[in-house]
């Protein structure tokens, strides 16, 4: 630094006369700030970080907190008490809770599962040199961004039993339209039709570009071994497609487990808990009628908890494929 | 089948292969056909059996109804100011972070890069309840308010604010870029702020515009946060507004809801069409590579 005030001329001098040395001077440049690299980067990750632990890590240590307490109706004000695992034992000893538990294993495998069925179908579909097929595909994906809230209200419309377009459909065969939205048997499936159609589209684009990914003489080798149509679907294609298939399942699930505007916009979890999920559970203890913060918290880290196991058994075997190529 | 040559085979695998295209935009289709036929319709239309598929007389004053029914105009804006506030906050939090952790050197950085990505697991559902309780009570005792943050553009905006989508998927565009570019920029002695503005961003436009636009949509859409969080008509965004709407008209008025619904996704769509294939091509590659 003391080279700094008095002999600052002196390097320029030095640069003057040897090349070598005026090509190192900016490189000196960039040393000095290669030392200071660690402060930028605490600047750079600092806005994300900051967000991120106020609001996803702080508030899950508070759940869990909060889940191991006991407050009153003014929870705001109250004084909360600790009683350990009691809201766990609620919960689990809870007919409500366990009709919940039951929908969202329902609600989540036949979601899953048909979007993945329809999903690759179109996929496949779409993979044929067809016209028009890009704008198909345009078409399929579009729901996935449409406001859930909204697509909701224009099913709603469309179950209407007297005058919706699907009992308009479900007349030309002379079936009566069940009523949908009102009776617990067929809320359920109704809000899964409406889940599936609006989130298909993205299964179809992933499983798409995963077909497009498959090499062409893959097949070529299996025509010249005498395999048809299936067999090539069955010994190829499927194959090929089991890595991207596990991850649309896995996000899939994951997803699922957060669906909430639908049911909200739809049936408000109704009839009679019909439609209830976890998520919506979590929302009706929170800040529903009766509402209990304890068991609010309690629910929601049981959704975290399962989350976490799926995401960890997605890591275990993607780990194993990995082992498996190398 | 046996008695068709290779042509006739492929002609009348392509004769399936359209009936399946017409039967999947009929599907996908027909709901957002419905919406829109809806829109126009008259009362009268509405309550006929078989329905009308096209209404007669368009009535275009089913719009003009909704937009008065509910404050549409003061939803819009707020539902711009949250997308507007919210996609800004996470662009820049996520373009930062994710120049960082694939241009920066630092100690354990694999490390705290699990940190982010461990947000993943943590769904803003599961931390509503003690998100809520910070802005009706901690924040008040912390900056010692008059009043709580409840109802309030902060609130809304805040907890969607960091991103770990997002830094994943542009750090993933970043690292992917030619390295000798970066090199000659670095030999030019050009500093990390010129190299990010002047470089990557530049070069890594499109994963920047799918993430923005990604975002966007989110933040256009969000519901249950918003829903919780918000407790006076004028602060609704319009995806709770329509709710109101849909609660006002009582589930017989389809015409004027299907209108206030088309409020909600007709701009979704022009940003569809304006960004297919950012938004497609994003997701595609985001998840190919994970």
């Amino acid at each position: 630094m003391a080279i700094h005030s008095g002999t600052a001329p002196q390097p320029l001098q030095e640069r003057a006369e040897d090349p070598a040395k005026a090509y190192h001077t900016p490189k000196r440049g960039v040393k000095w700030f290669a030392g200071k690299e660690w402060l930028l980067f605490l600047l750079f990750i600092f806005p994300n970080f900051f967000f991120l632990f106020m609001f996803t890590y702080w508030p899950l240590w508070e759940n869990v907190k909060l889940s191991l307490q006991q407050t009153d109706l003014l929870a705001f004000s109250g004084t909360p008490k600790y009683v350990g695992m009691e809201n766990y034992e609620w919960l689990f000893g809870n007919r409500t809770f366990r009709y919940v538990v039951q929908n969202t294993v329902i609600f989540i495998v036949s979601c899953v599962g048909l979007t993945l069925i329809f999903g690759l179908s179109i996929a496949l579909l779409l993979n044929e040199r067809l016209k028009l097929r890009n704008g198909v595909r345009a078409l399929v994906f579009a729901p996935y961004l449409l406001s859930g809230a909204a697509i909701g209200i224009v099913w709603a419309y469309i179950f209407d039993p007297r005058f919706g377009l699907l009992a308009q459909i479900l007349d030309w065969f002379s079936i009566p339209s069940p009523h949908w939205l009102d009776r617990p048997a067929w809320a359920l499936p109704a809000i899964i039709i409406v889940y599936v159609w609006k989130n298909l589209g993205f299964a179809v684009v992933i499983f798409l570009a995963g077909l497009q990914g498959i090499p062409k003489d893959l097949y070529d080798a299996a025509k010249v071994d005498g395999a048809g149509p299936w067999w090539r679907f069955k010994s190829v294609t499927l194959p090929m497609l089991s890595p991207i298939s596990f991850f649309l399942m896995v996000t899939s699930v994951l997803a699922t487990f957060q669906a909430f505007d639908i049911q909200q916009v739809m049936t408000a979890g109704g009839p009679a808990y019909a439609t209830t999920t976890l998520v919506y559970y979590v929302y009706e203890q929170s800040f529903g009628q009766g509402a209990n913060f304890g068991r609010a918290a309690a629910a929601a880290i049981i959704l975290f908890l399962s989350m976490l196991v799926i995401t960890a058994i997605q890591m275990f075997y993607t780990e194993k494929k990995v082992h498996y190529d190398g | 089948m046996d008695r068709l040559n290779a042509h006739q085979k492929a002609t009348v695998g392509h004769a399936f292969g359209y009936v399946g295209l017409l039967l999947v935009t009929l599907v996908i289709g027909l709901p957002l056909f419905w919406m829109l036929s809806g829109s126009l319709k008259n009362l009268q239309e509405i309550y006929t059996f078989p329905p009308e598929w096209i209404p007669r007389n368009p009535k275009w004053s089913n719009f003009r109804e909704a937009w008065e029914s509910m404050p549409f105009a003061r939803f819009y804006v707020n539902s711009l100011i949250i997308t507007f506030f919210g996609a800004s906050a996470q662009l820049f939090c996520g373009v930062l972070c994710a120049y960082a952790f694939a241009f920066l050197h630092f100690p354990a950085k694999n490390w705290l890069f699990l940190g982010v990505l461990a947000a993943l697991m943590v769904p803003p559902e599961v931390v509503i309840l003690p998100n809520f309780l910070f802005f009706g009570n901690t924040v008040r005792d912390w900056f010692g308010l008059e009043d709580n943050w409840v109802n309030t553009y902060q609130a809304i905006v805040l907890p969607g604010a960091a991103t770990a989508f997002g830094t994943f998927l542009m750090r993933q565009g970043f690292m992917a870029l030619p390295k000798d570019v970066l090199d000659a920029a670095k030999v030019d002695g050009a500093g990390h702020l010129r190299t990010m503005f002047g470089i990557v961003l530049p070069m890594a436009k499109p994963i920047v515009i799918t993430f923005a636009m990604i975002s966007m949509v989110n933040k256009w859409n969000d519901y249950l946060w918003p829903l919780v969080i918000t407790r006076t008509t004028e602060m609704r965004p319009i995806t709770v507004g329509v709710r109101l709407l849909f609660d006002a008209e009582g589930n017989n008025n389809w015409g004027v809801i299907m209108a206030g619904t088309s409020f909600v996704i007709l701009p979704l769509l022009v940003v569809y069409l304006l960004g297919q294939r950012y938004i497609i091509e994003g997701l595609t590659a985001g998840a190919m590579k994970g």
